[in-house]
């Protein structure tokens, strides 16, 4: 018998269950979707988010975007993820940014060296600050990880109110994607007689610019 | 309690920067919780409670269909499923892919499953380099000791002990400034990080719907450890599994809050599988070692079988008044607190450490503050009576076991003890005075002894005559 099957065995007899033998049911799952409308959107992510020391910048239009970017990477070694809406906003022709990458191990060594990595959003979650990111050919992982710096821009559209309504949204995310991440402010620790300390592995800083109208 | 290793449990409690540092530690991380569960901030806190404990029952009662389940979606995914029985099968497993994919290094990020395993050592054995990249369990892995606490694992440490460790391992100057420490470790380990061909990383759930493996942390090195190298290997205990991706929304909703007190931990992966096509990074192979390792033996009892519900958080180490006075390393085990009270003695057998069960004033807290809602006491009352059950079975000692001998022998001889009983009688308020009950005899009264003896009245009065 293969390790497999033994400890198959062992739990169906520890069960008292048989082999293939159906299941009780399973209560549906627990969503608890509030209602809040756009505004409430912004205003309640960007609250939760400050209070991570993240720092948004709300900005009307795709056009506003270059713009409230260019303090944040002036003179910084800058990478963009290939996502088309960055390429809407203006932000992967922004002078000196890295940016369509397609070999592998190119796109690596520019977010080891990188100062800030900028990337899209797919979803905003507003009662936590968070950031939904799922790994595809535009949004590469790294962007996101390696850099100190770490620039997310959201259209607005894209801010849902918490966990519950993105499971609603998105039941199954393993079919869209190999890694879907959840970043809810700066990489931290407090392990060292609990002093917090930002930016241990991850970015220290995180930038949300929220596009109003996308 | 006896065999515990009270010397040892003094020695912690007469260390008054350790008591600090414990009781300060836990106080934030108690205080911390209370904030994010405020009713006004989480009115559903106790329907969150009730529902995973629904979830994690269904779960553990379905295990075998629950993995197959899980197994069929990992492989649908491109990754692979490995059973393992226990820390041998993990290590060969490792090992032979390490040797097959010529692999030298491996990062790893925090998880309690390897440390169950002693996975760094087997696999040190073979001169396959294991780092550890959650910067507490760094710490501790150049330290060479074992985690203090389940979320917390150098909450034992100052600053000044993490400078000298730094010092003596790493020689680098002396710095005392977290901050800086951390940065220290975040160069060091961005090192192995690129250099390293596997990562092992741990599993806060396995979603069976998904094929997935769900990673909770705060620093970004299991996000980087299942990122960066070109093979991602998951090793988690069968219990860790939910049946789906949505049914993530209570438990997150609840692991970082009883935790931390964070709404959500920083950062949350949910992955299934290698990299998809055009993906520019991320691992070409995906592993998930599935382990027993005894699991399957806690699985028989309707009741003790809620150990297996268990979503690490650390909370009743927390609150657990037992804990913030001895500390982690006082259990005998890698896993401390009301939880380790449980598990520990379900893995290892009770009789292993008898007192184990014993080390808890029942108080209740664990199970209040528990976000999956196991009864702990409950457990810790069935682990006593088992232990008490096996020392009768077994007899406690070879000097309990000759007293009693003797003892049986004497009452079934009335020839021989009736003289003794008589003789006794008048030693009586005498004995207990001298010798290894004097210190507690002489605190009390004794009861006077009846100047005639049951057996004697019986005779005279009832009997067919006299016997002695």
């Amino acid at each position: 018998m293969t390790s497999r099957e033994q400890i198959l065995t062992s739990i169906r007899t520890a069960l008292g269950r048989t082999e293939g033998q159906a299941a009780t049911p399973l209560p549906p799952p627990m969503l608890r979707v509030p209602l809040m409308d756009p505004k409430a959107l912004v205003e309640t992510f960007v609250q939760n988010f400050e209070k991570l020391a993240g720092k948004s910048i709300v900005v009307g239009a795709a056009s506003d975007v270059v713009p409230a970017l260019v303090q944040i990477v002036q003179g910084k070694r800058v990478v963009a993820s290939n996502a088309p809406y960055l390429e809407t906003c203006g932000v992967r022709a922004m002078p000196g940014i890295q940016t369509g990458f397609t070999d592998p191990s190119a796109w690596r060594e520019a977010c080891v060296s990188a100062d800030v990595g900028i990337t899209r959003v797919d979803y905003a979650l507003a009662q936590t600050g968070t950031f939904v990111m799922l790994a595809s050919a535009q949004e590469a992982r790294l962007a996101s990880l390696l850099p100190l710096i770490h620039v997310a821009v959201i259209p607005r559209s894209r801010i849902v109110a918490n966990l519950d309504t993105l499971f609603g949204i998105l039941p199954a995310p393993a079919e869209q994607t190999s890694s879907m991440v959840f970043i809810t402010g700066p990489s931290r620790t407090a392990d060292i007689e609990q002093i917090l300390v930002r930016g241990v592995h991850g970015p220290g800083e995180v930038y949300a610019v929220i596009v109003e109208q996308d | 309690m006896a065999g515990a290793p009270t010397e040892s449990f003094q020695k912690t409690l007469d260390d008054p920067r350790l008591q600090l540092a414990i009781y300060s530690a836990t106080g934030r991380l108690v205080n911390h919780r209370a904030g994010s569960i405020r009713g006004d901030l989480l009115p559903e806190y106790q329907d969150l409670r009730t529902r995973a404990h629904e979830i994690k029952r269904h779960t553990i009662e379905h295990l075998d269909q629950y993995l197959e389940q899980f197994e069929r979606n990992v492989v649908a995914h491109g990754g692979k499923v490995v059973f393992c029985r226990d820390a041998q099968e993990v290590a060969d497993f490792v090992l032979g892919l390490a040797k097959e994919r010529q692999a030298h290094l491996i990062v790893k990020s925090k998880s309690m499953t390897t440390e169950e395993i002693d996975f760094n050592e087997r696999l040190e054995h073979h001169k396959l380099e294991a780092v550890e990249t959650d910067l507490g369990e760094y710490i501790l892995q150049l330290a060479h000791q074992r985690p203090y606490h389940i979320v917390a694992p150098a909450l034992h440490m100052t600053r000044y002990d993490v400078a000298d460790v730094f010092t003596k391992k790493l020689g680098v100057e002396k710095e005392v400034e977290p901050e800086n420490q951390a940065k220290i470790a975040r160069s060091v380990l961005r090192e192995k990080f690129l250099r390293a061909d596997i990562g092992v990383t741990g599993a806060n759930f396995l979603v069976a719907d998904s094929g997935a493996v769900v990673v909770v942390e705060n620093e970004g090195n299991a996000r980087l450890t299942s990122s960066a190298p070109r093979i991602h290997i998951a090793i988690a205990g069968i219990e860790k599994m939910i049946p789906r991706a949505q049914d993530l929304a209570v438990y997150l909703s609840l692991l970082g809050r009883s935790a931390t007190g964070q709404p959500l931990s920083v950062y949350t992966s949910f992955l299934s599988g290698p990299k998809r096509q055009g993906d520019m990074d991320g691992p070409e192979e995906f592993y998930v070692i599935l382990l027993d390792n005894g699991r399957t033996k806690l699985l028989v009892d309707p009741e003790k079988r809620e150990s297996l519900f268990c979503i690490r958080c650390g909370a009743c180490l927390n609150h657990c008044p037992v804990y913030r006075k001895i500390g982690g390393h006082n259990y005998p085990w890698i896993y401390s607190g009301p939880i380790g009270a449980i598990i520990t003695p379900q893995f290892h057998g009770v009789t292993k450490h008898p007192w184990l069960p014993f080390a808890s004033s029942l108080c209740g807290a664990c199970a209040e503050v528990c976000p999956v809602k196991i009864d702990i006491p409950k457990v810790l009352l069935k682990l006593r009576a088992e232990v008490t059950e096996a020392k009768a079975r077994e007899g406690q000692s070879g000097m309990e076991r000759f007293a009693f001998r003797a003892f049986a022998w004497m009452m079934t001889h009335p020839k021989i003890y009736l003289p003794f009983a008589s003789i006794g009688k008048k030693f009586l308020p005498v004995l207990p005075r001298i010798g290894p009950l004097a210190k507690w005899t002489s605190q009390r009264e004794l009861p006077k002894a009846a100047s005639q003896s049951f057996h004697n009245w019986w005779a005279s009065n009832r009997g067919e005559g006299k016997q002695a």
